[in-house]
């Protein structure tokens, strides 16, 4: 392993050099694993036409747990892929819909498995592959189908990104990541779909060494960039409910 | 909630109902809202592993206030717990468990179930965009899908449908549908009324189904314990 730390001073440091129009993932399934501290300095970075890549907006409009939604408010999205593209309940609102429906940000929804092994594709160099989800739906109209052993299957093309912005519980100064229950979620596949993955650790950055390589979730060869998230109030950290800051 | 409620089953009861299908042994993946209630049924010593879309697997009830854990959530968001041999892997191996064939039965809400099985879950007529999530993967791959819906919308207009008009999930693959009138089968030509809900006449549900409703020979009062 390389003998230099990964980790950077700061969430401003790690997200500096991005580009406009880079295509960034973000992690998390609800609040585990959701990397607020990245979107925050994303949303202070200021860069334009990203496209999101994620399960969904959120949409809590939580300045203490801010979502990418705050991104597309910001004027900074061009594209979002989604599993959710709208409220899972219909009578709520999502701020995201107004931009979406004005044609001001443009939307790929894709089924949430479709979208994981989309990714993992991407990580492990295959272009394409056939899955039986969304066949028959009008997702899959007009587009490539195979029968396989009497079944009908959809292509599905890898989805590569620039970044990942993932959040995990503990890392060790070459990357090697672990992640606390159900934080894991996209966060190791994104990982291994990016050029550049950027993880925000809720513990104090280790010495390389100091995970056991068993017990590594994700190897530190999928990350680059380290940064340990402060103690509240600088540092944003999931809340419950009611004690969310308003 | 002026509104009055719905003839028929609670929605706890639709949920137990579907709950007493489980086998032991069985791994359940259960949708939000009343879904997520058959959890709760007393389904007696059967073994059921239930998974979640984000890689729990094995998780029990919702945690006591002051003893959640934050990065611990099922599906519907909730702060669970885990059950003894619970274990957690990430999307693309939980969505390989679902692609794979590992899920017994899934149950989901829906919007409409059709004759053939068909339904829809995603998105509402005029709607841009939907909420797909993990619905698509489920319907296209568990072993089996069960679905919960109560039996007509707030409007009185029927969810069991000739054939769906709002865009589907998946086709052909709904086994059984609990609603607040019965328990029904598609059955490709129809809709097989098995058990029927205390309080409704076979005649009261054929009004408020669209589409063909026939009746099992050894038709019963809906089962809800045992």
């Amino acid at each position: 392993m390389g003998q230099k730390s990964k980790q950077l001073a700061s969430f401003r440091d790690a997200v500096a050099d991005i580009p406009d129009g880079s295509t960034i993932a973000f992690g998390g399934f609800a609040m585990p694993g959701t990397p607020f501290n990245l979107i925050k300095a994303l949303l202070d970075h200021g860069a334009k036409r990203l496209t999101l890549v994620a399960n969904t907006t959120g949409g809590a409009q939580q300045p203490r747990m801010p979502d990418i939604g705050m991104l597309v408010e910001n004027g900074q999205v061009a594209k979002v892929i989604w599993a959710f593209t709208a409220a899972t309940r219909p009578t709520d609102v999502l701020p995201f819909t107004k931009y979406y429906e004005s044609g001001e940000v443009d939307a790929e929804l894709v089924p949430q498995g479709t979208l994981a092994e989309r990714l993992r594709a991407a990580g492990a160099g295959i272009p394409a592959f056939y899955t039986p989800t969304a066949v028959g739906t009008e997702l899959a109209a007009g587009r490539e189908t195979r029968v396989i052993n009497g079944r009908e299957y959809l292509l599905e093309y890898a989805l590569p990104l620039d970044y990942a912005f993932i959040r995990a519980h503990r890392a060790d100064a070459a990357g090697n990541l672990r992640f606390h229950r159900s934080q894991r979620n996209f966060n190791p596949v994104m990982a291994t779909a990016a050029r550049c993955t950027i993880a925000e650790v809720d513990e104090p950055i280790l010495p390389a060494g100091a995970i056991d390589a068993d017990d590594v979730h994700t190897a530190g060869i999928f990350v680059h960039r380290l940064v340990q998230v402060p103690p509240a109030p600088e540092g944003l950290w999931p809340t419950k409910r009611q004690e969310r800051a308003r | 909630m002026s509104e009055t409620r719905q003839k028929g089953l609670a929605r706890q009861q639709m949920a137990d109902r579907v709950a007493l299908e489980f086998q032991d042994g069985w791994i359940v993946n259960l949708g939000v809202g009343i879904p997520t209630m058959c959890s709760n049924t007393d389904i007696g010593d059967r073994d059921i592993t239930y998974h979640s879309e984000n890689g729990v697997i094995g998780y029990g009830g919702v945690a006591a206030a002051g003893e959640e854990d934050l990065n611990l959530v099922n599906a519907g968001g909730q702060n669970v717990t885990l059950k003894p041999g619970a274990a957690v892997v990430h999307h693309a191996d939980s969505f390989g468990i679902i692609r794979g064939g590992h899920i017994d039965v899934t149950v989901m809400g829906a919007y409409q179930v059709s004759m053939g099985g068909d339904f829809a879950n995603w998105k509402l007529a005029g709607q841009k965009g939907g909420g797909i999530g993990g619905a698509m993967d489920l319907a296209a791959c568990a072993k089996r899908v069960f679905i919960i819906l109560e039996h007509v919308t707030r409007k009185g207009e029927p969810r069991l449908v000739e054939a769906c008009d709002l865009p589907v999930t998946a086709r052909g693959v709904v086994k059984l549908v609990a609603t607040n009138y019965g328990l029904f089968e598609p059955t490709g030509s129809g809709f097989l009324l098995r058990e029927i809900a205390p309080g409704l006449t076979v005649e009261e549900i054929r009004a408020s189904t669209a589409g063909t409703l026939t009746v099992a020979p050894d038709l019963r009062p809906v089962r809800l314990a045992g």
